[in-house]
């Protein structure tokens, strides 16, 4: 497929440049040039006021589909825990096959037996599980190796992951081997009926556009999923499902994990299960700032948040990081104190039921997400509100 | 040892901004920039030179502008910088991206290969992985401390939702690396002489031996189907008044919302 200008319909008003996310479009002799740079997103194609922009198929664009049925959820453990994402997967795994009329699969590398029971209850209709040592820590090569095998066996037409450290780094070789198109860090999953394709939203350009992926040709299509943005779907205790032990034979791993070493912090820094999140950015200017959040999230039984910037400025380790660089939350009340609210923070928080701002600037963007205000210092407001919370809960 | 780092010309997307109106991205005046993970990666493959000597070379693939990356990336102090440049690499996805870096790595030969954890535009953190496979090596992804580099092995700190884990690989081996692994070097006058003198090297897909049907387009399994704003709610409470007034008023609402 090619973008093409109709020269003799470009009037060179340089509406398309503007809207090119990716800066394709140049002005040669008065008229629009499509660069090479092209992402064939079609976003020019819209914004032309004459028309004039266009595309073409080329022949080598028609190839056959491959063919492929079922959905597959590679369901994720750590230390024989089976992380939420696995759970969350399933529920949007279900409302996919359902639209398809297929069935899903979970694919379970560690952990018990107990647990892919578990998986069933949670919507799985089929469970591939794997218990042998080599698979018990996670080293990409042994779970490349693994679930490539398994899905060159069974050609199921989707496989999604969580896009956690885990999904994100070891998902991509199966997709390299395979020849799979696979797309990051997915906040929506669709199915066009018409087609079968998976229709597959993400954020790009750091959270400020949106955009939709698709695999038109090539089977499994394969995508990770951004935690906490799925809905799990209904556990029933008493469904049933089946199980098939996979061995990994002849799997080797030129890595080996020596130590696994967990960081423990005096305060919870499980951003993604937190029920209330008190969060800092620049505003903050450094540790006394946050010295006053620690408080306020101690009064609020809290876990510790912030935006990259104070992150970048060494205030306070990565993996407090909230946004699309850092983690994706959404607790039931998150307080972003001297966040402006730049488009990578907000993509991260956005979920949140309710978003209570604390900004100087009247005028941050922060204030447009924000359920409640307060244009204020927060050197003044939030040693304030710990003060009241703590009479409030008869602390 | 011969280190290669990828790297990626980038627009420095926290300067991004959306046009509310017609709901398109404002570029103007939008910086290019190393991405800010590969900068590590730099400056990672710099110290592992500086230990146990050899060479670093960088390589992007891009437009012909991109070589403003690599000569920033020279003036850091890098030997050898690399632009792969083709008509026929337009319009590749994550996997054809990976297929063409690796067959230039091939081309080049390596020891360690290093990539920043993800681009700051696309956030995929797919292609130092795929490169992995592509090669028949194994990867390490999101490092955030190299802790021993010895004959043919590596031991590394990776990054985790919990903590990190200790992990030791053969060599050759890919690693891509988060920001807490270093700090990079700033440009020294004499480097930045080098950068303006360095030769850069080109390679079209026919000098790395690349399969035409891999490339591009062609070889990429995914499309942008279409692109739109990410949506904003907007009913919200702006409390006024004295600052213990509005304090005040947002207990009241949280204690109405059964919140405390």
């Amino acid at each position: 497929m090619l973008i093409k200008v109709n020269r003799d319909k470009c009037t060179g008003c340089e509406s398309c440049i503007q809207s090119c996310p990716f800066d394709s479009i140049v002005m040669k002799d008065d008229k629009a040039e499509i660069t090479e740079t092209c992402q064939f997103c079609r976003a020019c194609l819209s914004v032309c006021p004459e028309g004039a922009i266009y595309e073409i198929e080329e022949a080598s664009d028609r190839k056959e589909k491959e063919e492929g049925t079922g959905v597959w959820v590679y369901a994720e453990q750590r230390d024989g825990v089976i992380a939420g994402v696995s759970f969350e997967l399933l529920g949007a795994g279900r409302s996919l096959a359902n639209k398809l009329g297929a069935e899903v699969s979970a694919v379970l590398f560690g952990a018990s037996e107990a647990d892919a029971r578990e998986l069933i209850r949670w919507g799985a209709d089929r469970v591939y599980h794997c218990d042998d040592e080599v698979v018990r820590a996670f080293n990409d090569e042994p779970y490349a190796d693994l679930l490539s095998g398994l899905i060159q066996k069974y050609r199921p037409e989707i496989v999604l992951a969580g896009a956690t450290p885990i999904g994100r780094s070891f998902i991509p070789r199966v997709a390299a081997r395979l020849k799979a198109g696979l797309t990051a860090d997915c906040t929506a999953l669709e199915i066009d009926e018409d087609s079968r394709n998976l229709l597959q939203v993400r954020p790009a350009f750091g959270g400020n556009i949106m955009a939709t992926i698709l695999c038109p040709h090539t089977r499994p299509q394969m995508a990770t999923v951004r935690p906490r943005v799925m809905k799990r779907g209904a556990y029933d205790e008493s469904r049933q499902g089946e199980i098939i032990p996979v061995k990994a034979d002849n799997i080797k791993s030129r890595t080996k994990v020596l130590e696994t070493i967990k960081e423990v912090s005096d305060i919870s820094v499980n951003l993604q299960e937190a029920n209330v999140i008190v969060s800092g950015g620049r505003g903050t200017g450094g540790e006394k700032g946050f010295k006053l959040l620690h408080e306020l999230a101690g009064a609020l039984g809290a876990s510790l948040g912030a935006s990259r910037a104070a992150v970048d400025e060494g205030w306070i380790p990565y993996r407090h990081q909230v946004g699309q660089t850092g983690k994706t939350v959404g607790p039931k009340i998150y307080i972003a104190c001297g966040i402006s609210g730049a488009v990578q923070h907000v993509v991260g928080m956005q979920s949140s039921d309710i978003i209570i701002a604390i900004n100087k600037n009247p005028e941050a963007p922060i204030f447009d997400i924000a359920t409640y205000g307060i244009v204020g210092d927060l050197f003044e407001i939030v040693p304030m509100l710990t003060k009241k919370i703590k009479e409030a809960k008869g602390l | 040892m011969r280190i290669i780092v990828c790297i990626k010309q980038v627009p420095d997307t926290a300067e991004v901004r959306i046009n509310p109106e017609t709901n398109t991205l404002i570029r103007d005046g939008v910086p290019s920039i190393i991405n800010p993970y590969d900068t590590h990666a730099i400056e990672a493959g710099l110290q592992i030179k500086e230990k146990t000597g050899g060479k670093v070379t960088v390589v992007t693939m891009g437009p012909p502008q991109a070589e403003t990356a690599l000569r920033e990336a020279i003036s850091m102090g890098v030997d050898e910088a690399v632009l792969l440049t083709d008509r026929a690499f337009a319009g590749s996805d994550t996997w054809a991206t990976a297929y063409t870096l690796a067959k230039a790595i091939e081309h080049i030969g390596a020891d360690v290969i290093l990539c920043g954890k993800q681009a700051i535009d696309g956030d995929t953190a797919q292609v130092g992985p795929e490169i992995a496979e592509f090669l028949d090596i194994p990867h390490i992804a999101y490092i955030r401390k190299i802790d021993e580099v010895a004959d043919g092995r590596m031991v590394v700190q990776r990054l985790m939702d919990d903590g990190y884990d200790v992990v030791e690989s053969s060599l050759p081996v890919l690693l891509t690396v988060v920001r807490e692994l270093n700090v990079p070097r700033m440009s020294s006058l004499k480097g930045k002489m080098a950068a303006k003198k360095a030769e850069i090297k080109k390679l079209s897909a026919a000098d790395i031996g690349a399969a035409e049907e891999s490339l591009g387009l062609k070889g990429s399994p995914t499309q942008v189907r279409n692109i739109f704003a990410p949506e904003v709610k907007k009913d919200r409470k702006i409390f006024e008044g004295t600052a213990e007034e509005k304090v005040d008023a947002l207990i009241k609402e949280l204690v109405g919302q059964k919140c405390l």
